[in-house]
């Protein structure tokens, strides 16, 4: 089955996406069976045969064009069916953006995430911001809230697993978050052309358990104390 | 409506060629015969298709086996992928795609069809052509020039495109934004002639709802064409503005924007798909009545959901944009249109197989390029289905899944349905027969090496492999689908090569093939009764006179299988009421 290439899921919302691509996928499977056992089955029952003449139907006769109205009429409540599924989907990714407990801002420059981090005050524009390219570390089970920039061109943050991928586009900021149901090493590919470095334009997102993200912080934060440690 | 070429004679732009003494120049390269036209339109597709295969198979052969010196080309270095995947987009869609279906085909089947000596315009059309011709060769000069071609992708976003610090290159994409600037003009010309041809210039009792499917889509597909086209020409000249000149306007240190050019680009270049795709579901149409011998099954629903599929096209243009940062609140309405114009087009289809109900089916070749155009077209529009839903784009967004789907849906108009037009009027085009064994393995092999190649690019993409990638090897979590992409380059190797018999064929054909009867296929629509090939002029004395539609296949109380649009009758009661 297809849909088994698709990478683990590990995201909150990543579950309704993939419950939604299924439907789809037997959706149009059905159709596809219906429409070429239709076309393959016509072709062999009516191949030409000496004596025999093809039936003059024109579909002009509503009797007739209700075999092109009735299945166009499926078509489109099952189309129906699939955006309302959609709808709800899509506001819980986009539109909802849930109150963060980790934050991050990450930009796009040739050709890299610079990942900045607000640090053990919780504050950007402080002191204890701290940059680091390409690695984004987060707490299993934690919202986080990314906002996404760009200094240059137009890149794409792709989290795979996340069930994630927003342009980041330079002079704009988006929202943009996640919440990791499982710990673990994911790479973050940069999805839209940037450049002749955007082929190899990878990140690595670490979702750690509790006590490995505070082991982390106080490894890139030493001066921090166990009370100002965001969680 | 008095059409005047009824009145006057063999009207005198036409007459004194008559006399054959034009010379070379003015019969083969300065024509204004649109079936010269047509012929040139298509030389010019086919070449190019050629070029365009070309820089897939670079592209192929890197993405398989990356960092190895490619056979015919070399090493590829990034900047070197980046020009491939542009330049095969560029080419195939605007200088591949484009010329054939509505160059060729609308240049030579409007006036034979609608029973006119020639297009309205037959000097503009001259120059319609050799604009897409200079095109053309500053695309082909682009990759000479330092820093090579336009490597922005065929959709240029910016800023990447729009300040050559971001790429590297120069001349490369301006001579691409010049190309395209040409190359709209080129049809927006042929747009204005195939209308005003149309409407003007049809034969007399030839009705609106007389006129042969094909027609009907190539005039939708203009009338796309024109509405959508203006705002990606004033785009690309901002762009060179930005480029050449320092303006700003797709960048933001200046105060412009960059999703400004997303939108421009956009609103043009989803029309524009489905300016492709109308002619060859035309070409598909016709070739289904003749070789069902049935009338298209719901000739008129067909109209309506075409003109349908022309409006909804100019509204889901965002579709492309869900994960570009434009406001979630938009994606919605675009998702909903987008999943909605599969109506329309589903009604086609249905109505391309209920055409098969009852006939009396010939598996000639254009038939079998006709059927499986209906098989992948559907594949491939199924896969849109996945696209368009807005939540599960997220995941597929610029992913090989994007890529296996529209190659589908682009293929099977362009190949599939390219080859049932060219196979069906080669007769009339050149004279000839083609060879129907050769054509039957042509199709045969292409439909398998094909489908070998673009099916497993949907997991490929699911796997969440992104577009645009040089090597991904440099990816771990791609390890996985690295045998696939392998698999993939070797098929479509086989593809290419696939197309051999269909190049000897073609050549030997129109130099010894069969000479050819006006209408070899015994169809009905009016091409058919010109001699193959039709004069200049199209016809002797008279044009046609048109009696009825054009799908009088099989009809009740005739003897032969078929009446022909322009076969007067006796009893003319029952036929004439179409």
């Amino acid at each position: 089955m297809y849909l088994n290439w698709l990478p683990e899921n590990i995201s909150t919302h990543g579950g309704e996406i993939d419950s939604l691509l299924r439907l789809i996928y037997y959706i149009t499977l059905a159709w596809f069976i219906v429409t070429m056992g239709a076309m393959l089955g016509f072709v062999l029952l009516f191949r030409r045969r000496d004596g025999q003449r093809a039936a003059y139907i024109t579909g002009e006769k509503l009797s007739q064009a209700a075999w092109l109205l009735i299945p166009a009429a499926l078509v489109l409540v099952l189309d129906l069916w699939i955006d309302f599924r959609g709808g709800d989907a899509w506001a819980k990714a986009k539109l909802h953006v849930p109150p963060s407990e980790l934050q991050v801002q990450v930009t796009g420059k040739q050709f890299n995430w610079e990942i900045l981090y607000p640090g053990p005050d919780g504050q950007f524009g402080t002191v204890d911001d701290l940059q680091i390219d390409n690695e984004l570390h987060v707490v299993v089970n934690k919202v986080v809230g990314i906002t996404l920039k760009s200094k240059d061109v137009i890149h794409s943050l792709f989290l795979p697993n996340l069930r994630l991928q927003q342009n980041a586009v330079p002079g704009r900021k988006f929202p943009a978050w996640f919440q990791a149901t499982k710990t673990g090493v994911f790479e973050i590919p940069c999805a839209e052309l940037c450049g002749f470095g955007h082929s190899g334009m990878v990140g690595h997102l670490t979702v750690h358990t509790a006590e490995e993200y505070d082991k982390w912080v106080k490894e890139q934060w030493p001066s921090a104390t166990g009370d100002e440690i965001p969680r | 409506m008095t059409n005047p070429q009824s009145v006057d004679p063999i009207p005198a732009s036409v007459a004194h060629i008559a006399h054959g003494e034009l010379g070379f120049w003015r019969t083969y390269v300065f024509t204004t015969d649109h079936k010269t036209i047509a012929k040139q339109y298509l030389s010019l597709g086919l070449f190019m298709a050629f070029v365009g295969g070309y820089l897939a198979y670079v592209m192929r052969w890197q993405l398989a086996f990356p960092d190895t010196s490619i056979p015919g080309f070399g090493f590829v270095g990034p900047e070197t992928y980046n020009a491939l995947v542009t330049n095969h987009g560029t080419i195939m869609v605007f200088f591949v795609a484009m010329p054939i279906l509505l160059g060729a085909f609308g240049n030579f089947l409007i006036p034979l069809m609608i029973g006119a000596r020639d297009m309205a315009f037959p000097r503009l059309n001259m120059l319609s052509f050799w604009i897409l011709a200079v095109s053309a060769l500053l695309i082909l000069t682009s990759f000479f020039v330092p820093a090579g071609g336009a490597s922005a992708g065929w959709t240029g976003y910016a800023p990447l495109s729009a300040r050559a610090e971001y790429t590297g290159v120069n001349w490369g994409i301006n001579l691409w934004l010049l190309a395209h600037a040409l190359e709209f003009a080129s049809f927006l010309m042929g747009g204005v002639n195939f209308l005003t041809t149309a409407i003007t210039m049809r034969a007399p009792g030839m009705t609106f709802f007389r006129l042969p499917l094909v027609i009907w889509q190539l005039l939708t597909a203009s009338v796309i064409f024109l509405l959508s086209v203006g705002p990606l020409i004033s785009a690309a000249v901002m762009l060179l503005m930005d480029r050449l000149l320092g303006t700003s306007f797709f960048v933001p240190e200046g105060g412009g924007d960059p999703m400004l050019w997303e939108h421009l680009f956009w609103f043009f270049g989803h029309p524009e798909v489905y300016v492709i795709l109308l002619p060859g579901l035309g070409a598909v149409l016709e070739v289904l009545a003749v070789f069902s011998r049935k009338p298209i099954f719901g000739y008129r629903w067909i109209i309506y959901s075409t003109l349908t599929t022309g409006f909804l096209s100019m509204i889901v243009w965002a579709h492309h944009m869900f994960v570009s940062g434009m406001d979630p609140r938009l994606v919605m309405p675009f998702s909903i249109s987008t999943i909605l114009i599969s109506v329309p087009i589903a009604l086609i289809m249905f109505s391309m197989i209920l055409t098969l109900w009852k006939g009396s089916i010939r598996l000639t070749t254009p038939m079998l390029w006709a059927l499986g155009f209906i098989a992948m077209f559907i594949l491939g529009g199924l896969t849109g289905i996945v696209l368009g839903s807005a939540p599960v784009n997220i995941q597929v967004h610029g992913t090989h899944f994007v890529v296996a789907h529209f190659h589908y849906v682009l293929l099977s108009v362009v190949i599939f349905g390219g080859f049932t037009g060219l196979y069906f009027w080669f007769p009339k085009m050149f004279g000839r027969m083609m060879n129907e064994p050769l054509g039957r393995l042509h199709f045969l092999l292409t439909l398998i090496f094909f489908n070998l190649t673009f099916f497993p690019m949907h997991a490929v993409g699911l796997a969440g492999m992104p577009r645009r990638i040089a090597n991904p090897l440099q990816y771990e979590f791609l390890a996985a689908v690295q045998p696939l992409n392998v698999q993939i380059t070797i098929m479509a190797m086989g593809l290419i090569v696939a197309q051999l018999p269909f190049l000897i064929n073609f050549a030997w054909s129109i130099v010894a093939g069969r000479k050819a009867e006006p209408n070899p296929w015994e169809a009905a629509t009016l091409e058919w009764t010109a001699p193959s090939p039709p004069p200049h002029g199209n016809w002797g004395e008279a044009i046609p006179t048109v009696y009825r539609g054009p799908y009088e296949y099989s009809p009740p109380g005739v003897r032969e299988d078929y009446l022909p649009q322009d076969r007067a009758l006796a009893a003319r009661s029952a036929q004439e009421k179409r």
